[in-house]
């Protein structure tokens, strides 16, 4: 049987809220008998945005990613629900609000974060890819519908189809690690979890002012968990340069700018994070 | 025969009547609202008969009753058929009545009565709205953020939608660029606010019934002094509507003419009918009120400085924008945005639709660059070059890159030859002939805080490619850098650079992708300012097209005075005041200055207010506080959905109902001629019909129907209604008016709820803003309402201004800066009034606060109220319990004052605190820290440092000082502050 998924393409995403908002229309106010109890209109974030800010000064990066529950084909709060929780044939996972009653553990039994608990019915509460409108035809879930960039997608598709995009459009999941086998892949995720170093390359010109400088050359090298990694880079029109894809962890780097014209700068330090060096002057 | 058809209409006028109501609820429901009876005859006395109205029944009886309720006569039996007929044709009623052809007497209400039976009938059997099978219906409405599929069960809404478009719907366009094709998505999108309506409609703040103050008494103690701080009670409609009639018969009596003030936002919820444009001014008109001078907020630069280089008046000040969408997705190799942040502000009301195509320019490889404060949405979003700058300071900036294009040789110097004048004296200033200082970009680095060598850079990258410049909100102007007190001389700035660079040529316009879609710009459907059923043609667009073309009743304000509303508290408060005319009509139309009062006519003491808002969108709004408590406004009555805001200030509440509770009719996004053809920034035209999805909420009615039950007791109200048209009719009249019935019937309009107009052929190309000017051919660009004599030669030849020609050194500002050397028309850098410079204050609040147009909310419509947009993080943060407005600022700025993410802090300088939670960010440029303009919410607890608001009205603190002496314009982006870890301890909540 064909399976829901979810694709959110982060480099769409302009955190414009409108999943976050369509989760809470269509829930709060609302009992879905056999799908879901009402959310209370306050406090519970069945979809969410996280924002990854990187870098510093003028140099910086924003990612937004929508978060939500993850649908996990191996999912452990199925498994730590004693049938409260089940998986259906099509992909979606289901908190049965009868047989959970009470089992606010099961809160604890996402590592995901993507249970919550509704104090005032006593159940827990998750997205439910909105089943109960799946199961209604209609043909995507409403945060889907709602999203105005294509930045989230639903498909139902065989595991072999679903196998092909996750390679063709070299989809992630959050949290791989944890072997959930989650339902609701990323993609352009990168920049959440790497680092870059960036710079700007100046020269004083023939008036003595300072100018920046198109098509230095750029070699850093970064020394990480005792692996080192090397890489390029070259000035663009602002005299700017970043490298990207950098360890999260941090450590040494050192840099090496040249320019035929204008001379050599070099520079070496710590990272912590991603991070922007301000402005060389080559001499 | 005619005598005949007359007598058999109506003979059977009751079995009709009755028979409808057996079938239709809302016709029984009013048939039992009144016992009346209704004389209906020819004056030549020929045919008379006259109905008997009792207890849900009516009866004919042959002859005359001098005694009835109501008595309809007509002239002639042709003007009786042709009034009486269904659906009839307006233009012969309106004849009929203005020239007593017909003619209505008796008692108000009776003739109002039988007028709404009447349209009931005829509208009682229109189907609306969709069957979903699962024991929902599926209905349409209309918001400030775009269309919705409204889900209604058991006359509940059960959800809200964003429209997807099906093959019945018309096609959508295709673009072609760089060897690739582009096709919208075919949704009407929204933005957030309008999903979050749900919540708005069955808000705990929502006022059910009327209310008055407790010890507010109209024959007694009024208490003026207490008003913000004391409480309500409920109260019937029935003395609601004595208390407001007679405070309205004893303004006139006892004061005179100017007495009344209406006292309006400059948004509403959306709908030609309902509009504040439209049946608020219908009604202030008949009433006769002090009217509120609005100046054009958010356009401040452009009207008080840009248009004077380049004329547009009629627009406003702003540049037009039709067909820049294809032209900058074929021909621009760069963008630079300076303040502007469409992810944000979509626009106006422009849902997500821009999203999509700015992805399109960066897929196409188009290079961005973003020159603001604050690192914004749509940095974000496309990534580029940011070049953060210290606020107010832009045109400082825009001056060093012109410096160094005139350096480098970097300009179109045969389109400034060709097209302007004034660049020689214009070039003398940027080289320091005229002052000794060359506007070097060193010149300009201490003061902007952005490096010589990145000025030097973007000068060569803009000068040697094809750049659009996406100024302001829209691309094309509004909002941002414009609204402070260089404004003016940033978007002056602004246009003069596109002048330098070729305005017009391929790939050099303005933009940011935000408007200017290939849509037909021909198809007629009125916007709101376009005056929908006010029939003023002084005060709003009505006279352009709409007039005219849906035949009703003018109306008039009787009373010339006027308040600028930015100006308001000290016209209550000194007793006057004075502002500058918003005036489209000529570039000098700003300059005449108006007084309050007018001489000879009353002082206000009675205020209309019509919703909330002031507090948290109007500048330095804590002068507000002590104008409604000023005892010489004797009566604030104020007409509102929710509690919220300076509601608490009135004396009494009516309750006003939501637009999913009555019936209106609107397109998407169209505001008319503030800017013309706004609806371009969609990507499918769609006019929506507004269904009463529910029934009003509580005791709640809409507007026009409490502004008909007040002018009913006042006599008026047959003439406000046109002899009882319901809110129904008048929408069909609308959609009568426009090119709709081309393509869609009323009946199939109605019941499906909305209609996508047609784009253009692809073989009908739209033609280019200013491609025009830039080749020297006559005006090719809609002019929206030609005045010749905005033309030096002849219309449509040369841009509006004196020269015709692009003017570097406008030829209007010279006439004036004598008056007002701080508006000269040679554009220098004077810095800000309220920053940097300003030593004294600066020492004390070192901090410049930008408060920009919010992407969650519309202004205020959405923010509080326990609306769900509360939850939004970004929008407001949830502290201990309370949902606090967030203030942005830098990690430094933090850190110096030891605060860390989400920290309560008290924002105050002179004019007040205002209580925040701090968002500590990479984002900010230092020294500058960001919030959105428009809290709802106005909280006001004692604090152990004095008073400060709670709920999020940053425009407490904004300056009240206009841009200039003559430049009438706000200027809430120049304005200091401290901020200070708050303890979290209220003393007091007032």
């Amino acid at each position: 049987m064909k399976k829901w998924m979810m694709i959110v393409d982060v480099a769409k995403c302009n955190n414009c809220q409108n999943c976050v908002m369509a989760a809470k229309d269509e829930y709060v106010g609302n009992d879905f008998p056999g799908y879901s109890v009402a959310q209370p209109s306050k406090g519970h974030e069945w979809i969410t945005v996280d924002r990854h800010i990187r870098g510093d000064g003028s140099m910086v990066d924003v990612t937004y990613v929508p978060r939500m529950c993850n649908h996990c084909d191996n999912a452990p709060c199925v498994a730590a629900s004693g049938g409260a929780i089940s998986k259906r044939e099509d992909g979606i996972v289901l908190i049965d609000p009868a047989k959970s009653k009470g089992r606010r553990d099961l809160v604890n039994a996402c590592p995901y974060g993507a249970i919550w608990w509704n104090d005032e019915r006593q159940v827990p509460q998750h997205w439910t890819f909105d089943a109960h409108l799946i199961d209604g035809g209609w043909k995507e879930p409403r945060c889907v519908q709602a999203c105005p960039s294509g930045a989230l997608r639903s498909e139902r598709v065989s595991d072999s189809e679903a196998e092909a995009l996750v390679r063709d459009e070299r989809l992630r999941v959050l949290k791989p690690e944890l072997g959930a086998r989650p339902r609701v892949y990323y993609k352009n995720l990168e920049v959440t979890d790497a680092c870059f170093i960036g710079g700007n390359v100046s020269a004083r010109n023939s008036t003595g002012f300072s100018d920046n400088v198109e098509g230095a050359w750029v070699q850093l090298s970064i020394e990480s968990n005792g692996v080192t990694h090397t890489a390029q880079a070259t000035t663009d029109v602002f005299g700017d340069f970043k490298i990207d894809g950098l360890p999260t962890q941090g450590g040494r780097y050192a840099l090496e700018i040249r320019h035929d014209r204008y001379g050599i700068a070099r520079a070496s330090g710590k990272y912590a994070d991603s991070i922007y060096l301000g402005s060389f002057e080559l001499r | 025969m005619k005598i005949l058809a007359l007598k058999a209409i109506l003979n059977a006028l009751p079995l009709v009547i009755n028979q409808m109501a057996k079938k239709h609820e809302s016709v029984r429901k009013h048939l039992h609202g009144k016992n009346v009876t209704v004389e209906i005859g020819l004056r030549d006395g020929r045919v008379t008969r006259h109905f008997i109205f009792r207890g849900g029944k009516v009866v004919g009886r042959p002859g005359p009753e001098a005694n009835a309720d109501a008595h309809l006569m007509f002239k002639s039996v042709d003007t009786a058929l042709a009034v009486m007929r269904p659906n009839p044709d307006y233009a012969v009623v309106l004849d009929a009545l203005k020239n007593f052809k017909a003619t209505a007497s008796g008692r108000d209400d009776s003739i109002v009565w039988f007028g709404q039976l009447m349209n009931l009938v005829a509208s009682s059997s229109w189907k609306f709205g969709a069957l979903m099978g699962d024991g929902t219906t599926r209905y349409t409405n209309l918001t400030n953020g775009g269309p919705l599929y409204v889900y209604v069960r058991d006359g509940k809404i059960v959800r809200t939608t964003p429209i997807d478009l099906d093959d019945s719907d018309a096609p959508s366009w295709t673009l072609h660029a760089r060897g690739r094709s582009f096709t919208p998505v075919r949704k009407a999108t929204v933005n957030v606010h309008a999903l979050s309506l749900k919540s708005n409609v069955y808000s705990e703040k929502r006022i059910l019934y009327p209310m008055k103050r407790v010890d507010f008494d109209p024959n007694g103690e009024r208490n003026t002094h207490t008003r913000g701080k004391s409480g309500y009670v409920r109260i019937s409609w029935d003395e609601a509507l004595t208390i407001v009639t007679d405070e309205i018969r004893r303004m006139r009596s006892q004061h005179g003419n100017g007495a009344i003030a209406v006292f309006h936002p400059a948004h509403h919820q959306w709908g030609n009918v309902n509009y504040w444009l439209s049946a608020l001014t219908r009604f202030a008109n008949i009433i006769g009120t002090t009217k509120m001078g609005m100046s054009p907020i958010s356009w401040e630069g452009w009207y008080w400085g840009a248009q004077h280089h380049f004329g547009n008046n009629l627009r406003v000040g702003l540049p037009g924008f039709y067909g820049t969408l294809e032209d900058c997705l074929q021909e621009a190799e760069k963008i630079v945005f300076w303040s502007s942040d469409p992810e944000s502000t979509s626009g106006v009301y422009g849902g997500g639709e821009g999203t999509q195509r700015r992805l399109w320019a960066k897929e196409l490889g188009i290079d961005f660059v973003h020159i603001d404060p604050h690192f914004n949405k749509t940095a974000q979003l496309l990534g580029g070059k940011w070049i953060p700058i210290k606020a107010g300071t832009d045109a400082a900036l825009a001056i060093a890159i012109m410096y160094q294009w005139v350096q480098e040789g970097l300009y179109d110097k045969e389109y400034v030859e060709q097209n302007t004048t004034g660049f020689g004296e214009w070039r003398d200033y940027l080289l320091g002939v005229t002052d000794g200082v060359p506007k070097t970009p060193e010149w300009q680095e201490a003061e902007t805080g952005v490096p010589a060598r990145d000025v030097r850079s973007l000068a060569r990258v803009w000068g040697k490619h094809r750049t659009y410049l996406a100024a302001g909100g829209m691309g094309a102007g509004l909002g941002g850098a414009c609204r402070g007190a260089t404004g003016a001389q940033w978007a002056r700035c602004m246009v003069q650079m596109m002048a330098m660079q070729g305005w017009g040529k391929p790939g050099v316009n303005f933009g940011n992708l935000q408007f200017g879609v290939p849509m037909d710009y021909n198809f007629y459907f009125p916007g709101y300012s376009e005056g929908g059923i006010s029939g003023d043609v002084v005060n709003t667009g009505s006279a352009v097209n709409n007039y005219t073309r849906m035949p009703h009743a003018l109306t008039m304000n009787t009373c010339k005075q006027i308040i600028p509303r930015q100006h308001f508290p000290e016209g209550i408060i000194n007793g006057h005041c004075s502002g500058h005319l918003w005036d489209g009509f000529s570039l000098e139309g700003q300059f005449p200055k108006y007084e309050y009062p007018l001489p000879g006519y009353s002082r206000i003491h009675m205020l209309y207010r019509y919703g909330g808002s002031s507090l948290g969108t109007v500048s330095n709004s804590s002068r507000y506080i002590e104008a409604y408590r000023h005892p010489s406004i004797e009566f604030v009555v104020n007409q509102s959905i929710w509690m919220e805001n300076e509601v608490q200030f009135a004396d009494v509440i009516l309750p006003a109902c939501t637009s999913f509770e009555r019936w209106d009719i609107a397109e998407s996004a169209a505001s008319g001629g503030y800017i013309a053809h706004s609806s371009s920034q969609l990507n499918h035209r769609v006019v929506v019909m507004q269904h009463r999805c529910i029934e009003p909420l509580g005791e709640s009615k809409s507007d026009y129907q409490i502004f008909l039950d007040i002018l009913t007791r006042l006599g008026a109200g047959a003439l406000f209604s046109e002899g009882g048209c319901d809110e129904l009719t008048w929408c069909k009249r609308i959609f009568d008016s426009s090119d709709l019935p081309r393509l869609v019937s009323w009946k199939d309009f109605l019941k499906k709820g909305y209609h996508v107009i047609p784009p253009d052929p692809s073989t009908i190309k739209t033609p280019v803003e200013m491609r025009w000017f830039a080749e020297g051919r006559a005006k090719d660009t809609p002019e929206m309402n030609p005045l010749p004599g905005q033309y030096p030669d002849q219309l449509g030849r040369g841009l509006g201004t004196p020269s015709g020609k692009f003017e570097f050194i406008p030829s209007t500002l010279r006439r004036i800066e004598a008056d007002d050397p701080d508006r000269p028309a040679l554009n220098k850098y004077i810095p800000s009034w309220e920053g940097p410079h300003s030593t004294q204050t600066f020492a004390k609040y070192s901090l410049q606060l930008i408060t920009s147009h919010p992407p969650y909310s519309f202004h205020t419509f959405g923010d509080g109220k326990s609306s769900f947009v509360n939850e939004i993080r970004g929008h407001r943060a949830l502290v201990d319990g309370h949902y606090y407005w967030i203030l942005c600022m830098c990690r430094g700025d933090a850190e110096r004052r030891g605060l860390k993410q989400n920290d309560l802090v008290r924002v105050f300088n002179d004019r007040g605190a205002v209580i925040c939670a701090v968002d500590v960010s990479s984002l900010l440029t230092p020294g500058v820290v960001k919030a959105f303009e428009s809290s709802a919410v106005y909280d006001e607890i004692q604090t152990s440092e004095g008073p400060a608001d709670r709920g999020g009205c940053l425009n407490l603190l904004t300056p009240s000082r206009v841009m200039s002496k003559t430049a009438d314009g706000i200027a809430p982006n120049s304005c200091l502050v401290e901020v200070k870890k708050w303890d979290g301890v209220v003393l007091e909540v007032a």
